[in-house]
């Protein structure tokens, strides 16, 4: 190929990708000013960091198969060379300025991705996915063992205003953690995506697919794994760097396996498939935990069962959900199927209704015993001793189940008979 | 003398325990290339069922009754859940006993309530069974070898004795050849993993009473048995059966030895204080440690030996 002028090459200025970028952008700089709360910009920040975090991630399990349980070490151990670092910077030890943290938190996540890498990628498959869960391991029981980086339980806390305003940034307000977020959010974004571009990125597609064939062309799949994994773990570290600066605290939690399984299961819920996937799971996850979290007490529960659902019935994640519409809408056979959606989604709302009155009626008889057994759901008052609410949510069941069961197999029929007319229309 | 004896026999059952658990995850991954992310998840079930029925009908009842209900359980789990995403490839297996896991714990939470429950040793086993030197060994620890010695023999005879144990090693190496023989293989699976968690059931019950049922249980365990399964080897029974052991017998030799690399370093003439660089890497104690130690293992073993002790295939 070498012989070919590059000015012969064809490349035609890809005016999609410019305008969605671009939107993408102009969407992240519009939001604080639509939603001007202290609570919106919070959690606007939190889904900014958790999209680094799910991007980086599905570097591994979408683009190149490998299947991580111990992500959460290189953003948290990211995490923890970002606070030190903020924490001499803060003390005139080092000069830093605080909008380059996340840098130093992508640098310290890389360092251990070339450290843990060299190990874990030996392996692939299953053996990987428990070679990881061990590396997690090992650093959440050092996390505990060695105090004087780690803080022990209470972890390592900082400040993020240091030295003077910079044109009146100071980073004290939440919009201005905001907007650096969103920053550093959108250049990994914008990274990530030209990543999965690259000579490395197709390679690395090619070792999930075959990795045998990949060798037999001459590639070494470990070293593959290898180089992916540095890359995913320096994206990591920015989501930790960037966590940093918006929490002002890195204790052991961060590099725990809840926070592995978060990452994995936010990724999962949005589609590993795309490559916009994880930024709809990372955004959808951060909702649900914040808005759920602050209503029932049982939403580890929701989510584990959302995410086992997505898991049988919805590889793909709610990314793959919405191409299928997207298909749909283009062919104008939307129309069509919406009704059956709608039948099926007023008998899902039912079988959801019964779920949720089995488990909080469950929780406030075992858990919540000692408030006494009386409750308040959506509004109306009860008591979930009794027996006439147990009738009610047996009856929900038995309903919701047998109309579900019918509209499912509706939508199913009408997909499959669109299905055929499309093949149809190809042949 | 007295330190090394009760060491070890606490060494050699905290082992055999954690053979009761990796015996059925090794027997499903073998078979079934699943690694059962949820095993650790059934065993923490067999406890709490075991406490539940305990109540009402005492200890022993219990013993046989929840590992039954566990096993059943994780029947149903294979035939309308892991059945299900078996035709999305082995990930998506994983990552679905990996939800499941989840969603076990969070049930256990709903169900029993987020503090451990009293769930405890039976009267006929309370007290030491005897003394070595001035330490007593309790009557649970040895009858929690004893179980498993049993279970071991049971699981030893099932599988090659009988019929049934001579179709599932056909099914383990041949599925297809066991399917054209006219053998229900996807059955046999279903077997398999109901066979599997119910041992995992009931390693809980035993293991429930000996140390403490509350939800964290499964989380604590069950990165042990998975680095069990590796460092014994991927599917490898009697591999799985010597990594039980060395880990056991390691982490309860590590608990009462306050070894440090610093005295270490003293022995051999080398002074080590507080203003010695790394100090906090020096005065760590072997017992401080302990809790590492299996991770440790792991990580030098895939460095040094990648197919485990007795494994036979590197991936």
């Amino acid at each position: 190929m070498a012989g070919i002028p590059s000015k012969l090459r064809y490349r035609p200025l890809n005016l999609a990708r410019w305008l969605i970028w671009g939107l993408a952008a102009l969407v992240m700089a519009a939001l604080p000013q639509l939603f001007t709360q202290g609570f919106a910009i919070t959690l606007m920040s939190q889904m900014g960091v958790a999209i680094v975090f799910a991007l980086s991630y599905n570097m591994l399990l979408g683009q190149s198969g490998m299947l991580s349980f111990g992500h959460a070490v290189y953003s948290g151990l990211g995490a923890y060379v970002a606070v030190h670092a903020l924490n001499l910077a803060g003390t005139g030890q080092i000069w830093m300025p605080v909008s380059l943290l996340p840098l130093v938190g992508g640098l310290g996540g890389a360092f251990f991705g070339v450290l843990f890498g060299y190990v874990t990628t030996k392996r692939s498959g299953t053996t990987f996915a428990m070679i990881t869960l061990g590396i997690g391991e090992l650093v959440a029981t050092c996390a505990l063992m060695f105090r004087e980086f780690f803080g022990g339980e209470g972890g390592i806390t900082t400040d993020r205003v240091i030295g003077k305003p910079f044109l009146g940034i100071t980073y004290g307000p939440g919009v201005q953690v905001y907007y650096l977020i969103a920053f550093w959010c959108l250049v990994s974004m914008a990274l990530m995506y030209a990543w999965s571009h690259t000579p490395l990125g197709r390679i690395a597609n090619a070792v999930r697919d075959n990795p045998e064939r990949a060798e037999f062309i001459g590639y070494d799949t470990q070293r593959v794994r290898w180089f992916t994994l540095i890359i995913s773990a320096f994206f990591a570290g920015i989501a930790g760097g960037l966590s940093t600066i918006n929490f002002e605290i890195v204790t052991a939690e961060n590099v725990g396996a809840l926070h592995s399984a978060y990452v994995l299961i936010a990724t999962f819920i949005g589609g590993v498939g795309v490559f916009f996937g994880p930024i709809i799971g990372a955004v959808v996850f951060t909702f649900f935990v914040v808005a759920l979290s602050g209503y029932t007490n049982a939403w580890q529960f929701y989510l584990g069962l959302f995410f086992v659902l997505m898991v049988m019935y919805a590889p793909g994640g709610i990314a793959s959900l919405i191409m299928m519409q997207v298909q749909l809408i283009a062919r104008k056979r939307f129309r069509r199927i919406a009704p059956h959606y709608l039948a099926a989604g007023a008998s899902g709302l039912l079988l959801l209704a019964a779920l949720i009155l089995t488990v909080e009626m469950t929780y406030q008889v075992s858990v919540d015993s000692a408030d006494g057994t009386l409750m308040n759901l959506f509004g109306v008052k009860f008591d979930a001793a009794a027996a006439l609410p147990w009738a009610v949510t047996i009856g929900l069941w038995i309903i919701g189940g047998a109309f579900f069961n019918i509209t499912r197999k509706r939508v199913a029929r009408v997909w499959s008979e669109i299905h055929a007319e499309f093949l149809q229309a190809r042949a | 003398m007295e330190f090394f004896v009760i060491s070890l026999l606490n060494g050699v059952s905290y082992g055999l325990l954690l053979f009761m658990l990796s015996s059925g995850l090794t027997l499903i991954f073998s078979m079934m290339g699943v690694l059962n992310f949820a095993h650790a998840a059934f065993y923490m079930l067999g406890a709490y069922a075991a406490y539940s029925f305990g109540l009402k009908l005492g200890f022993f009842p219990a013993l046989f009754l929840a590992p039954l209900v566990v096993g059943l359980l994780g029947a149903l789990v294979e035939r309308y859940g892991l059945r299900t995403v078996h035709r999305y490839g082995h990930v998506a297996e994983l990552l679905f006993t990996f939800g499941l896991a989840y969603l076990i714990q969070e049930i256990v939470k709903v169900v029993w309530g987020l503090t451990a429950v009293p769930y405890r040793v039976p009267q006929v086993l309370d007290g030491p069974l005897f003394i070595v030197y001035s330490t007593a060994f309790p009557k649970m620890r040895g009858f929690m070898m004893l179980v498993a010695l049993l279970m071991l023999f049971a699981v030893y005879l099932l599988l090659k004795r009988t019929r049934i144990g001579l179709v599932i090693q056909a099914a383990l190496t041949h599925p297809h050849m066991a399917e054209a023989l006219g053998h229900n293989v996807p059955r046999v699976f279903m077997l398999v993993f109901g066979g599997g968690t119910a041992l995992a059931g009931l390693a809980g019950v035993i293991g429930g009473v000996a140390f403490v049922t509350d939800p964290s249980m499964a989380a604590s365990l069950g990165p042990i048995i998975f680095v069990v399964a590796v460092v014994g080897g991927m599917g490898s029974l009697a591999g799985a059966f010597l990594a039980s052991l060395l880990i056991g017998i390691i982490q309860s030799f590590a608990i009462g030895l306050d070894w440090s690399l610093g005295g270490f370093l003293g022995a051999i003439g080398i002074a080590v204080n507080a203003q010695t660089p790394l100090y906090s890497l020096w005065k760590l104690q072997l017992s401080q440690v302990a809790p590492m130690l299996p991770y440790l293992l792991l990580v030098l073993m895939l460095i040094f030996r990648p197919k485990g002790l007795l494994g036979t295939r590197a991936d």
